[in-house]
């Protein structure tokens, strides 16, 4: 919770408020938004582009920002039910992540105990190889893998988190034991950048965007987007057109806390869906290079519980939960 | 020749108004929440992300990277003058700088700080223009086997260095080596040590530790010693200025504090601590005067400033030319270079030359109003130390929790503060050195993860410890410097039998 209450914070927010157009026609709906991560990460930046859409758009007078980081949100949605509990004005920024974290955190609040309102992002995964590896696509890296599963290093994110669980859900799809994968955890996409472009791992799991770059320069050859189908204007083959069945994508997504009306609900719900309705936030989506994933209330329960139930199986198929 | 005539491109860019105006707000921001301890670069540029995307991307990258130097030379105020840590990278320059302070020598320690860092930016900053993609090469293939190489040669100078007694220094760093295994496993991403509470799985955050051993421990135990014999402060005594001898001493630290601190600056795991602890572990066996280490020499203050500014350029060659972030504050900047659809990486050097240059020329400019903003500044600083100690001490107090709380504000936190307070004291009392600890909790769950990461790839073989060449150099380093001592002293036992 950044409350901005020492002077070079205050500074700082004095030169964000001079450089922020208020909207004309604002309302006067005040809301509150969580991001159970530090400033900086796709949490946060996910509740400060709904910021300022919500303000540049007029649909809310004033969007205030909380930030509460640890432990992959688990602090973050332990505060948010307890001190939200029953407000219809607040909301908390969560995603794939979190769903991993709680059960791994063996966290004692659950995403069970959040009212859902909706999924607003998401972001392919993709699969590369260091440009000299022989391995040219999925069905090379499959073959890899069946061959001798502890020799197929990868490297990508935290482990539990998006890019492990795709590691995990590759090996399941092409019929090899997931608890064998040689699954190597690197702190941000920068190191593990590192260990591939350096070839010290077979093969490296991320967002698309991260390496992005790389793909484009050469450094690195994409072998597989976790996109259903092929993504326009990008140039690399789905798994599924691959023949694995493999579909999986980093989501984000909002909720709001416990114990509200079906009234506040619906307000809420309304709010935001207006919100990804609006120029602001389809300015901002392009901006960041995110894809629309809206999915309103009760749909986007839905998916949330399948999700959980998918996460679950698969942390529990490399051995990170104990059943 | 082509670096030069872009650079002077650059420099066209960098020196129009407008950018000249970025570049100022950016080291006024950063040289001020350099100095509270807590609230760093990253955090600031975080905030600042959503405001800037409707300026200019040359404007608010210039300011970024303002903000990253301010805040790398405003951390060794603090440090200095009251012994906080505005970071945890300007953790090495309180040891000495505020010995010199207490002394009355905090004049010539801000100076030496502030020009070091000055010369170490710009030497670094050059390294940055010319050496960027040939240095960026070697750093890709530097893996997890030459880090651990790396932390190796690190836990053996550092722990050699602190303390008189081996022992005492020995059991300072296994304290904070426990500490950093508290909270997540990086590899399993199972909980130890964290009893439950999900504000430790995160780990205990270094400048938390800092601030509450110097910090919040100096001022228990001055409380203290309050009513046996009053430690009488005296703000000024000789020069507030450099001396002659000074600037000898000084030197060749800041250029030995630039080699240290610009290639693992550059490496991605390096970091801009590890580089000042080499450094401070270098100057204390070359000084010439190595008894008054502990008691303020100009070395130990004027070597891990310039180190840890020659590390902050150091960490834009991956940024620019590979896109990877290797520090809190370089990944916010790359958020900034990807907020105006611009990817760093091979392709931005050829895309958007201007910008590029332009950003490493402000660089340049940057440390210039850093120099001019701090220097005048030094005289008003050491006033500081006039202060009665009871309000200093008191007002110490209000600072470092006020910091703490602004980074993370949670009751948890807060205790931990305290806590490491009353450890910090004990140690005083007990005579255990400090600084052991805060570098067994930033290099243990480094060399840890490390180590493991180098044998999952090797698939438990550990031959990949000396597979390649600067592990093996790396580890040579390290046995050397950990048998030499006991060489020389048996070698010394020898000549004097001989006699």
């Amino acid at each position: 919770m950044l409350r901005l209450s020492t002077p070079i914070l205050g500074a700082i927010a004095a030169i964000a408020t001079a450089l922020t157009p208020a909207s004309p026609q604002a309302q006067q709906l005040e809301l509150k938004i969580m991001a159970p991560a530090a400033p900086g990460g796709g949490w946060d930046q996910t509740a400060r582009a709904m910021q300022q859409a919500l303000t540049a758009s007029g649909i809310a007078r004033s969007v205030q920002v909380t930030n509460v980081a640890g432990a992959g949100g688990s602090v973050g949605i332990a505060q948010f039910v307890n001190s939200a509990k029953g407000d219809g004005n607040q909301m908390m920024v969560n995603g794939f992540v979190m769903v991993g974290a709680l059960i791994m955190n063996k966290s004692q609040v659950t995403l069970d105990q959040v009212t859902p309102i909706a999924r607003l992002t998401e972001e392919v995964q993709v699969i590369v190889v260091p440009a000299s590896s022989p391995i040219k696509d999925a069905k090379d890296l499959a073959d890899a893998i069946k061959a001798d599963i502890g020799k197929v290093r990868f490297a990508g994110g935290s482990a539990g988190g998006v890019d492990h669980v795709m590691a995990a859900l590759f090996a399941n799809t092409i019929g090899a034991d997931a608890s064998k994968v040689n699954y190597i955890p690197f702190s941000g996409g920068g190191e593990s950048l590192a260990a591939i472009l350096g070839a010290k791992v077979t093969a490296g799991i991320s967002g698309l965007s991260e390496y992005d770059g790389q793909i484009k320069s050469g450094k690195l050859r994409a072998i597989g987007v976790s996109s259903p189908k092929r993504i326009p204007g990008i140039d690399i083959p789905t798994f599924k057109e691959q023949g694995i069945d493999l579909v999986l994508a980093n989501w984000r997504s909002v909720v709001a806390p416990p114990g509200i009306t079906a009234e506040q609900r619906k307000s809420l719900t309304a709010t935001v869906e207006k919100m990804t309705k609006s120029q602001a936030w389809q300015d901002i989506l392009k901006q960041k290079g995110w894809d629309d994933a809206y999915l309103g209330d009760e749909e986007f329960a839905k998916f949330l519980k399948s999700e959980n139930e998918r996460v679950t199986a698969v942390l529990k198929s490399v051995g990170l939960v104990k059943s | 020749m082509d670096a030069f005539a872009a650079l002077a491109n650059g420099m066209a860019v960098a020196l129009q108004p407008m950018n000249l105006l970025f570049a100022l707000i950016g080291v006024f921001l950063g040289t001020a929440v350099g100095v509270l301890p807590g609230i760093g670069p990253a955090l600031t540029v975080a905030l600042l992300l959503p405001v800037t995307y409707k300026l200019d991307p040359g404007g608010s990258l210039i300011m970024f990277a303002g903000i990253y130097y301010g805040g790398m030379y405003g951390g060794s105020t603090t440090a200095i003058l009251i012994n906080t840590p505005g970071e945890s990278a300007s953790m090495a320059t309180a040891l000495e700088g505020n010995k010199m302070a207490k002394a009355g020598r905090g004049g010539p320690a801000l100076a030496t700080a502030a020009i070091g860092s000055f010369v170490a930016g710009t030497l670094a900053t050059l390294g940055l223009a010319f050496l960027a993609p040939s240095l960026v090469d070697f750093a890709v293939k530097f893996g997890p086997e030459d880090y651990f190489a790396l932390m190796c040669v690190a836990f053996v100078t550092v722990s050699a260095t602190f303390g008189d007694s081996p022992i005492r220094g020995l059991t300072s760093l296994f304290i904070g080596l426990t500490l950093g295994l508290v909270g997540i496993d990086k590899l399993t991403g199972q909980a130890r040590l964290a009893f439950g509470i999900p504000e430790l799985l995160d780990g205990v955050e270094v400048t938390t530790l800092a601030v509450g051993l110097f910090a919040i421990g100096e001022a228990l135990y001055v409380a203290s010693r309050r009513h046996h014999a009053e430690e009488k402060l005296e703000p000024v005594r000789g020069s507030l200025w450099m001396t002659r001898e000074d600037w000898k001493r000084s030197w060749k630290p800041w250029l030995r504090g630039t080699m240290f601190g610009f290639p693992i600056g550059a490496l991605p795991a390096g970091g801009a601590e590890i580089p000042t602890f080499l450094s401070y572990s270098t100057e204390k066996r070359l000084a010439a005067h190595p008894e008054e280490f502990g008691k303020g020499a100009i070395e130990g203050v004027a070597g891990p400033e310039a180190a840890n500014n020659a590390s902050a350029a150091g960490t834009l060659v991956p940024l620019l030319t590979l896109g990877l972030p290797t520090s809190a504050t370089a990944a916010m900047m790359l958020a900034g270079f990807q907020q105006y659809g611009l990817n760093p990486g091979p392709l931005l050097f050829a895309e958007r030359p201007e910008l590029v240059w332009g950003l490493i020329a402000s660089l340049f400019i940057a440390n210039v109003m850093l120099l001019v903003l701090n220097l005048p500044l030094v005289g008003l600083w050491v006033k500081l130390l006039a202060i009665p100690q009871p309000w200093l001490y008191a007002g110490i107090l209000v600072f470092a929790t006020m910091g703490t709380i602004a980074a993370k504000p949670s009751v948890i936190e807060l205790s931990m503060l305290a806590a490491f307070g009353v450890l910090g004291f004990l140690m005083r009392r007990f005579d255990y050195p400090i600084a052991p600890v805060v570098v067994g909790l930033i290099l243990g769950p480094i060399a840890e993860a490390q180590l493991r990461r180098a044998l999952a790839i090797s698939l438990g073989d550990p031959m990949v410890l000396v597979q390649s060449w600067a592990s093996v150099i790396l580890l040579t380093i390290a046995a050397i410097a950990l048998i030499a001592p006991f060489a020389l002293k048996g070698l010394g036992r020898f000549k004097a039998s001989d006699d």
